[in-house]
């Protein structure tokens, strides 16, 4: 009769657990915050965060398949946000007319945003994953200096006419009534706001699933022995360009769907934002919230965005603290000492429960 | 005429590149890390450098030495406390760590002397040598010669004495260098100490050329010589000498010749390149791997 197990069962062995602890929690904090959001009692500066939380989750998601799922490290995720963020942003803002309702502009617009860095995803993929180890990360530091400083000398306008692109120098003329999309270093401006928090969880719950889904399946056990020993790997058969390029690509087309939000939730965006340093506080929520581990990256992706703003009231010092606390916590989890003690805490408190449940 | 003027100008940059560049390649080359927080030993050796000229009215060569010496003692500081006790973690929890060194100079210039732009003395005089009407600054004259002092005192240094051997033997095999006698540990903070040494040299180079002084001033310049470092192959001296020039002279072509606002695009374009001919940078050595 052990055929087939009901969903609880199913839903808690071993190797679901941890897929159905982030939709949990992902389903949970969904919820508080809408009650929170209904009843007023979620101040106006928490409220705007709720959006760009989401995107950051998505991004970091995307990442750790990157970075700890396939084990390459990628410091240039930012500038594949910044793809979906324009992208969606000019669709949008070009559809405005064409589709006033903003809900089905809003996922063209994230959809087109994904698969546009899907696409330099695959392209930036095909000689970043040639190369191994830190020249690979340089590389990918390299590609996100490079697609900065060319959305930077974007200039793109639209009116009755069509589209006007112009590279470096402003020479976009609109007619009456156009309207400017990119204004080279200046970014997007009058944005309409179109993001929703509902849409940032949809997207979360996309990202687990896709993620999970793949680490699961055949080829995300490919991806993962070709992480842990290459060459074993690549004598049994595995496609090891083939599978760090899927994880590559579906990396960057999360970002680009989580760029695409956070395009559509400002007003004003500047090419700037999506620079080496998003790239790097991206990598810190991955590494702090453990590798390859997708729930870690949720809560420490909520708690390192919540930290400076909680610290608010220490002014000045905040992000001092914020850079103290990352040292911190980078040294005591690597420490001998901690490490033991976790464990043996681990423990007393699994048997403590074992002894609760046998009595 | 303007070509060379263009190349010298590319040659006095990338000698500052190349300083700051070999800092971040010793590093790799014993450590095995990548020091992101090169870039903000940098800024702290500019803002000692502008306070002993301009508040305390100290000359030159004195500042310089007070700001290279500041810089020793930070950079062993920062290697004792918070790289030292991760020498067998991973690569990814030293890199975060770094970060973390990076954020919290940037946040305690930042605290201590403001975030607001200090503009730099002018240290060496605007003239310089005239010569069928190709002018060259003192500046880079001075910067190109101080280049090639570091240049040749390091390759003596690390291939003539005691100390450079056994960094050598460190950075070839560590467990091997222990049970010759070898003081790992002091190896490291002495190859951290002349890192941050150059990168303060280089601070003065950078502020001279260009007189301003802020808390992320580090930052481009040390991820242009992290990039140089890579270029020339990550972990060999030679390499970031010859990276750091290049790309200096790259970028003031692309400048020139192209377009300003995309010199940045075409400096990492060439490193793309270069990487996709030769992996591991122009003069790196190929490790082969094995079962």
């Amino acid at each position: 009769m052990e055929k087939k197990k009901n969903l609880f069962a199913l839903m808690t062995d071993k190797k679901h657990r941890g897929r159905t602890v982030s939709f949990g929690i992902v389903i949970l904090g969904w919820a508080i915050l809408e009650i929170m959001l209904f009843s007023g009692s979620l101040s106006s500066l928490f409220s705007s965060l709720l959006v760009p939380v989401c995107c950051y989750i998505v991004a970091a998601i995307g990442l750790n398949l990157n970075v700890g799922i396939s084990g390459e490290l990628n410091l240039g995720q930012a500038c594949f946000m910044s793809v979906g963020a324009f992208t969606a942003v000019c669709l949008s803002g070009s559809l405005a007319g064409a589709i006033p309702a903003p809900l089905p502009r809003l996922l063209l617009s994230i959809v087109a945003g994904a698969l546009l860095a899907a696409l330099f995803g695959v392209l930036i993929g095909i000689p970043v994953l040639k190369l191994e180890g830190d020249y690979l990360a340089i590389v990918t530091l390299a590609f996100g200096q490079i697609i900065k400083s060319l959305i930077t000398n974007m200039y793109l306008g639209f009116d009755d006419a069509g589209f006007h692109f112009s590279f470096v120098d402003n020479k976009v003329e609109l007619k009456q009534g156009g309207k400017m999309l990119l204004n080279g270093p200046m970014g997007a401006t009058g944005t309409e706001r179109i993001s929703t928090f509902t849409m940032g969880i949809v997207l979360i719950v996309i990202a687990l699933i896709v993620v999970y889904h793949l680490m699961y399946s055949r080829s995300g056990r490919a991806i993962m022995a070709a992480r842990d020993n290459r060459i074993a790997a690549e004598s049994i058969g595995v496609e090891i360009f083939r599978t760090k390029m899927l994880a590559f690509t579906v990396s960057s087309c999360l970002a680009g769907a989580a760029g695409a939000l956070y395009g559509l939730n400002y007003s004003t965006l500047v090419p700037a934002k999506f620079d080496f340093n998003t790239s790097i506080l991206l990598l810190v929520y991955v590494v702090l919230g453990g590798l390859g581990n997708m729930t870690g990256t949720i809560i420490a992706t909520i708690v390192l965005v919540l930290l400076p703003e909680l610290l608010r009231s220490m002014q000045d010092y905040r992000m001092l603290i914020y850079a103290i606390v990352l040292i911190l916590i980078m040294l005591l989890t690597n420490n001998e000492t901690v490490r033991t003690w976790g464990e043996r805490m681990k423990k007393q408190l699994k048997s403590r429960l074992k002894n609760r449940r046998n009595a | 005429m303007d070509f060379l003027s263009y190349l010298i100008n590319g040659l006095g940059l990338g000698s500052v590149y190349a300083i700051i560049a070999l800092g971040y390649t010793m590093v790799y080359g014993i450590a095995k890390m990548l020091n992101f927080a090169h870039g903000d030993v940098i800024m702290v050796g500019a803002y000692v450098a502008f306070f002993s000229i301009s508040d305390l009215g100290m000359p030159l060569i004195p500042s310089v030495l007070l700001s290279v010496a500041v810089c020793t003692v930070l950079g062993v500081v920062i290697e004792r406390l918070a790289y030292k006790p991760l020498r067998s973690a991973s690569a990814l929890s030293v890199l975060i760590t770094a970060i973390g060194v990076s954020y919290f100079l940037q946040n305690a210039a930042q605290l201590l002397w403001s975030s607001s732009t200090k503009v730099f003395p002018s240290v060496i005089s605007n003239g310089g040598i005239s010569w069928n009407g190709l002018t060259v600054s003192w500046l880079t004259l001075i910067t190109i010669g101080v280049c090639i002092l570091v240049m040749i005192c390091l390759v003596l240094f690390i291939n003539h004495t005691k100390t450079g051997r056994a960094m050598r033997a460190c950075s070839e095999d560590k467990d091997a260098s222990t049970l010759m006698g070898i003081n790992v540990n002091l190896m490291i903070s002495i190859t951290f100490a002349i890192g941050s040494g150059l990168a303060a040299i280089a601070s003065v180079l950078l502020c001279a050329a260009y007189p301003s002084v802020f808390p992320t001033l580090g930052a481009m310049p040390g991820i242009k010589a992290f990039t140089a470092a890579v270029f020339g192959g990550i972990g060999s001296i030679p390499g970031a000498f010859l990276g750091g020039l290049l790309l200096g002279v790259i970028e003031i072509f692309a400048k020139a010749y192209i377009s300003t606002q995309l010199s940045d695009a075409i400096v990492f374009a060439v490193l793309i390149l270069v990487l996709l001919i030769k992996p591991t940078g122009l003069l790196g050595k190929r490790i082969r791997e094995k079962v």
